[in-house]
């Protein structure tokens, strides 16, 4: 079985992961194979999760990536979502224009912020994101231009920035991990650094290094990303992305 | 009965001037009131403040030259991630900008709608927000918990322009969509606030077939209402439209060069309002 899963399927199953054991809390996955993961993680091993539509439902269904959901559960205008954001009822999992070894995020601009060589998007909620419920980061590309020594605007908040702040600013602050197509990255070391937890099956310590543009710390047996169980291949296959978009995001 | 607040997009405009500060509803690309923006954009008004949760209104707004200032959490097509014209503006330093978090905008409108000069938020802290912000503060709880939070200065607002499915002449306002977005938000927080629709309906009318929570924006805040039929476009505005997402390439096309970017203003954004209309539908009819 494992010679034919996809890359983008270790992703999935790496993403659905994020959730485990979150309870009855709302997935907010931005992208594409994060969306699949969630769902997965709903119909598997996390099936408390609340989802939404993208917009402002929360779903009653599982359905397909990109396609419309039959049940509504409930109402969750943008409002509302912002407050299951300050009350912590919600994990998000967000992108990355660039990530340093602390999990500082920059998705608002590159270069000077006063005259931008690049114009992203704007911090968008991260600041408040990051200070109010677990935040875990999706980077489909992984590389050096994502992983910087020094983002050049933060905009979602870091181990270390959090640590220099009083114990009630950072009390919800919570970077659970970062999924790569190569590699699933965690926090666990003892000032907080990224390091390397899993590679995906194919992809070798070395590779990720190089993809990653500061020192990375490295557990010390780095195992396989595991893989998606039979029923997992088949949720993911027939149910949730039956038009393999994942591979849109992820190539194999 | 309360009076006859009708009024032309142009009469709208009519009441601002260069140089205020104006928020503007929607959220990225969906329910803009883009046929006010488009007044805007006829007039000879400059020098905006504009406060947005930032879509085409800003795109276009920028690219007419008319900000001065920006403040927003992002500014985004939605289909399309990045907004062209506000890009080019902010990587050319066109304008100031105030960039908020997303619900610390939300807390500075409410402010501004309870007359308060702050509202306390923990979000902020520890980013670059506080960095590009210098004039932001903190404030430290006064209870036994001493927390120290972000203080939102309130986004008063000169006047607001917001967009929605159905109003009464006399500015009750009704979306039909699934999120009100924050609309009454910025209607409660401006001194003058204006309302296109797509209908104007009597207000038996309003009532007869949605609930009362549909009736999202009270009269009381509303200076003017505007009947607008394809107000929103190319911004959504469910149910009565999707997005057109094929007029959205076409401009997001045409903002990457501006010999294409005089022709498209050239085509759609010349003339009055129906003229916009009329070029959009030989735009609709050629795609066909």
């Amino acid at each position: 079985m494992s010679e034919s899963v996809t890359r983008a399927e270790y992703c999935v199953v790496a993403c659905a992961e994020a959730w485990r054991g979150d309870g009855e809390i709302l997935a907010s996955p931005m992208g594409t194979v994060p969306t699949i993961g969630a769902r997965l993680a709903k119909l598997t091993f996390s099936p408390d999760l609340l989802l939404t539509d993208g917009e402002a439902m929360l779903i009653g269904d599982v359905p397909a990536v990109a396609s419309g959901s039959q049940v509504t559960e409930g109402w969750l205008p943008y409002r509302r979502h912002l407050a299951m954001v300050a009350g912590g009822r919600r994990h998000v999992m967000m992108g990355a224009s660039q990530l340093d070894a602390y999990g500082n995020q920059n998705i608002s601009c590159i270069g000077d912020w006063a005259k931008p060589r690049r114009q992203l998007l704007g911090v968008r909620g991260a600041p408040v994101n990051t200070l109010n419920n677990p935040t875990s980061y999706w980077v489909p590309r992984h590389s050096p231009r994502v992983f910087v020594e020094r983002v050049d605007m933060v905009s979602g908040v870091g181990y270390d920035r959090a640590a220099d702040a009083e114990p009630a600013t950072r009390r919800f602050h919570e970077v659970r991990g970062v999924v790569t197509d190569l590699a699933v990255l965690d926090f666990a070391t003892p000032d907080r650094s990224l390091r390397l937890r899993s590679v995906h099956p194919g992809v070798t310590v070395d590779q990720v290094r190089e993809a990653t543009g500061f020192p990375l710390a490295v557990a010390d047996e780095v195992p396989h990303t595991r893989a998606p169980s039979a029923e997992e291949l088949r949720l993911i296959r027939e149910v949730l992305d039956p038009k393999g978009l994942r591979d849109r995001e992820v190539r194999s | 009965m309360s009076r006859d607040k009708t009024m032309t997009a142009d009469e709208v405009v009519a009441r601002l001037e260069s140089g205020m500060t104006i928020g503007i509803g929607g959220w990225g690309s969906r329910r803009k009131p883009m046929a006010l923006v488009r007044a805007l954009l006829r007039s000879d008004i400059t020098d905006l403040t504009v406060v947005s949760y930032g879509g085409p209104d800003v795109g276009l707004l920028a690219a007419a030259g008319k900000i001065r200032k920006l403040i927003a959490a992002f500014v985004t097509l939605d289909s399309i991630s990045l907004e062209p014209h506000f890009r080019s503006a902010r990587e050319h330093g066109m304008f100031e900008m105030t960039e908020l978090d997303e619900a610390m905008f939300m807390w500075g409108l409410t402010a501004a709608g309870h007359r308060l000069p702050f509202m306390p938020i923990r979000a902020g802290l520890c980013s670059d927000v506080m960095k590009v912000n210098p004039q932001l503060r903190t404030v430290r709880s006064p209870y036994d918990d001493g927390e120290e939070l972000v203080a939102v200065p309130a986004l008063r607002l000169d006047a607001a322009l917001v967009h929605l499915n159905r109003a009464d002449a006399h500015g009750n306002g009704q979306y039909l969509g699934p999120d009100p977005y924050f609309d009454d938000l910025f209607c409660e927080a401006a001194d003058q606030a204006y309302l296109s629709c797509e209908r104007i309906v009597d207000s038996a009318g309003l009532r007869a077939e949605h609930g009362p929570q549909t009736l999202l924006v009270s009269r009381a805040y509303i200076n003017g209402v505007v009947e607008a039929p394809g107000g929103a476009h190319f911004t959504s505005c469910a149910p009565d439209y999707d997005r057109d997402e094929a007029f959205q390439r076409a401009y997001a096309q045409a903002a990457t060069d501006p010999e294409e970017w005089r022709r498209f203003t050239e085509q759609f954004l010349s003339g009055d309002e129906d003229a916009y209309q009329a070029a959009v539908a030989a735009f609709a009819k050629e795609a066909t």
